[in-house]
């Protein structure tokens, strides 16, 4: 009796991870099964089916060539603010990181404190505060209107902090010291070389943030050539007959349209997901992930 | 995965300095600190403290400037959207929490039991839609409720739904918020439980075997209590996040031929007011509301879970 109970409860417990897989998983296929098809063979054929390359070739270079390859130009921007942010978030968050954990300076401590709070606080809140600012500023409309409120990283700070004051050996730069490095030498010749892979879990976990941001870019860049992709793809979604039947058919943008910008838009992150895996994961148990 | 541990074995930075050997140079040692903080500090400054500041200033004062007290705050309140615009994140929660802890944990606790290996593909099956969070989730969604070509219409048809206008009614929207959100996030939350479930100490769960508690015994007695403060973690975060909702009700009521308010979410409203009214005494007090509640969801987090403690 007890072994048919455990049996049972096995079998059951592998449907329900069956089924979440299936959750998880159909709608990724669907993606990127879409593009191959037309948009009548979404609608009355198999769900699962490939349709053809020929289908394939037509719906990228629609997407491609849609109002002067406008989604070319929104893949740069995305690159720009994203690059740009994270450059200047680690330029900024990697010292600051080592200074937390190394050097004694007034208000250390509460500096400290101030960033664990804001990491914690979804960036989104200070969207709108950064807009009004922003526009008090007349910076509305300038891609420095985005890429400098990304490269303010506070989780890019802590990590760097956990990883110095956790990993590295105060004894090792001191032992530096006595052979006569100053200060800045100390964490341009040890600290910084050791840095490496704290360096590169903050550009991942930067990235996957600033390529997803949406708000931001929203209120800060009014201007279609100014766009991001999550933006151009909101602008796609709004001038489509497949989702607003009372427009024109003179968008050519249907289903298999949309998901080739919608593959395109994604593209970057899976592949940091799948490169950086293992990174991002301890980088989330060492701190907090923000969405 | 070790690095869940790293909070607790934190060295404190100054009170060996004394002792060490380049003691002497401790001063030269606290103006390099400044330095190297510098930039972060500017940044910090710029977009974080001074937009803070300024939505404050904003909140309390009239578009002449003159300091109006509270009034902002209870006029926004009064505003025949704000209610609703709270209960529907709220309600949207509601769930979106729920099955955080409900299918989260137990999905990370199945995995958990599973081989290392297997439950590898499936952990990284279940985290691999969050490579779309954001507008992207949005869109995939919007095809798989949409009856006419999502692959999941046999499930909408059972409910009765036809077009995309019936499955993205407004009472739906908590609970399809919940689902995309769920879809691209909580493959991420169930990796970062299972990561905190494999640091428990094995010699823990070969005792509770040993004292015959069984797999579910074990799992609500001895794993989840380990666990607690990821769990709290992960449920302030997710709740903190949660109040921001804006791509998600912005893309579906673009896509709602007008059928659902563009201030659905308090985030929208403040954005209804910036944007559409030229109100940005009252987008300010909106977005001061949205800050509280953040500024509270981290105050908890750091001041009772300790999962922080920093020195």
């Amino acid at each position: 009796m007890k072994i048919f109970n455990r049996i049972w409860t096995k079998t059951l417990g592998f449907i329900v991870l069956l089924a979440f897989t299936a959750f998880f998983i159909v709608p990724v296929i669907w993606l990127l099964l879409a593009p191959t098809k037309t948009d009548h063979q979404l609608i009355f054929g198999n769900p699962f089916s490939f349709g053809s390359f020929h289908n394939l070739a037509h719906a990228i270079r629609v997407t491609f060539t849609y109002q002067d390859y406008a989604l070319l130009t929104w893949v740069k921007n995305s690159a720009i603010y994203s690059f740009g942010g994270i450059a200047i978030a680690l330029v900024a968050s990697i010292p600051a990181g080592y200074a937390l954990a190394f050097t004694n300076f007034i208000g250390r401590r509460t500096l400290l404190g101030i960033t664990l709070f804001v990491m914690i606080m979804p960036a989104t809140a200070l969207v709108l505060p950064l807009f009004l600012e922003a526009n008090a500023v007349h910076a509305i409309g300038s891609p420095i209107s985005v890429i400098l409120p990304f490269s303010f990283f506070p989780f890019g700070v802590y990590l760097s902090y956990i990883f110095y004051s956790s990993s590295v050996p105060r004894d090792l730069l001191n032992a530096a010291r006595i052979d006569g490095c100053n200060e800045w030498n100390v964490f341009r010749k040890i600290a910084l070389p050791l840095a490496r892979p704290v360096v590169a879990l903050v550009a991942f976990f930067a990235f996957v943030a600033n390529w997803n941001n949406f708000f931001l870019p929203f209120v800060m860049l009014p201007s279609n050539s100014n766009y991001p992709l999550p933006i151009g793809l909101q602008d796609l979604l709004s001038s489509t007959p497949a989702f607003n039947p009372g427009i024109g058919g003179d968008v050519p943008i249907l289903r298999p349209e949309l998901a080739v910008a919608t593959i395109v838009a994604m593209a970057p992150v899976l592949i940091v997901f799948l490169f950086a895996q293992r990174s991002l994961v301890s980088g989330m148990l060492a701190g907090a992930t923000k969405e | 995965m070790s690095s869940v541990e790293v909070n607790k074995s934190q060295p404190s930075p100054g009170s060996t300095d004394v002792v060490s050997p380049a003691g002497n140079n401790k001063e030269k040692r606290g103006v390099a600190g400044y330095l190297f903080v510098s930039g972060y500090f500017l940044l910090l400054i710029l977009f974080g403290v001074a937009p803070t500041l300024y939505a404050l200033y904003l909140a309390f004062t009239s578009s002449g400037g003159h300091f109006v007290g509270l009034s902002n705050f209870i006029n926004t309140g009064k505003d025949f959207r704000f209610l609703p615009a709270f209960e529907n994140i709220g309600e949207y929660l509601g769930i979106w929490l729920a099955s955080l802890i409900v299918i989260v944990l137990g999905l990370a606790l199945m995995l958990h039991s599973l081989a290392r290996k297997v439950s590898a593909a499936f952990r990284f099956i279940f985290y691999l839609p969050g490579a779309l969070a954001g507008a992207a989730s949005v869109l995939v969604w919007l095809f798989m409720l949409d009856p006419s070509v999502s692959p999941w219409r046999f499930v909408l048809s059972g409910f009765n739904f036809h077009n995309l206008g019936q499955t993205i009614q407004p009472s739906h929207l908590p609970l399809i918020f919940a689902i995309i959100a769920f879809w691209a996030g909580a493959g991420g939350w169930i990796v970062v439980t299972y990561g905190a479930l494999n640091n428990i100490p094995n010699e823990l769960l070969e005792a509770a075997a040993l004292d015959g508690a069984g797999a579910w015994k074990t799992a609500l007695r001895i794993k989840l209590p380990l666990i607690k403060k990821w769990i709290a973690f992960m449920l302030i975060l997710a709740f903190a996040a949660g109040t921001q909702l804006f791509v998600e009700p912005t893309l579906v009521s673009e896509a709602s031929l007008g059928l659902i308010s563009p201030a659905w979410s308090p985030n929208e409203l403040a954005y209804v007011f910036a944007f559409q009214n030229n109100n940005f005494q009252y987008a300010a007090a909106i977005s001061v509301d949205l800050l509280i509640l953040g500024l509270m969801c981290a105050a908890v987090l750091v001041f009772r879970t300790k999962l922080f403690e920093v020195e």
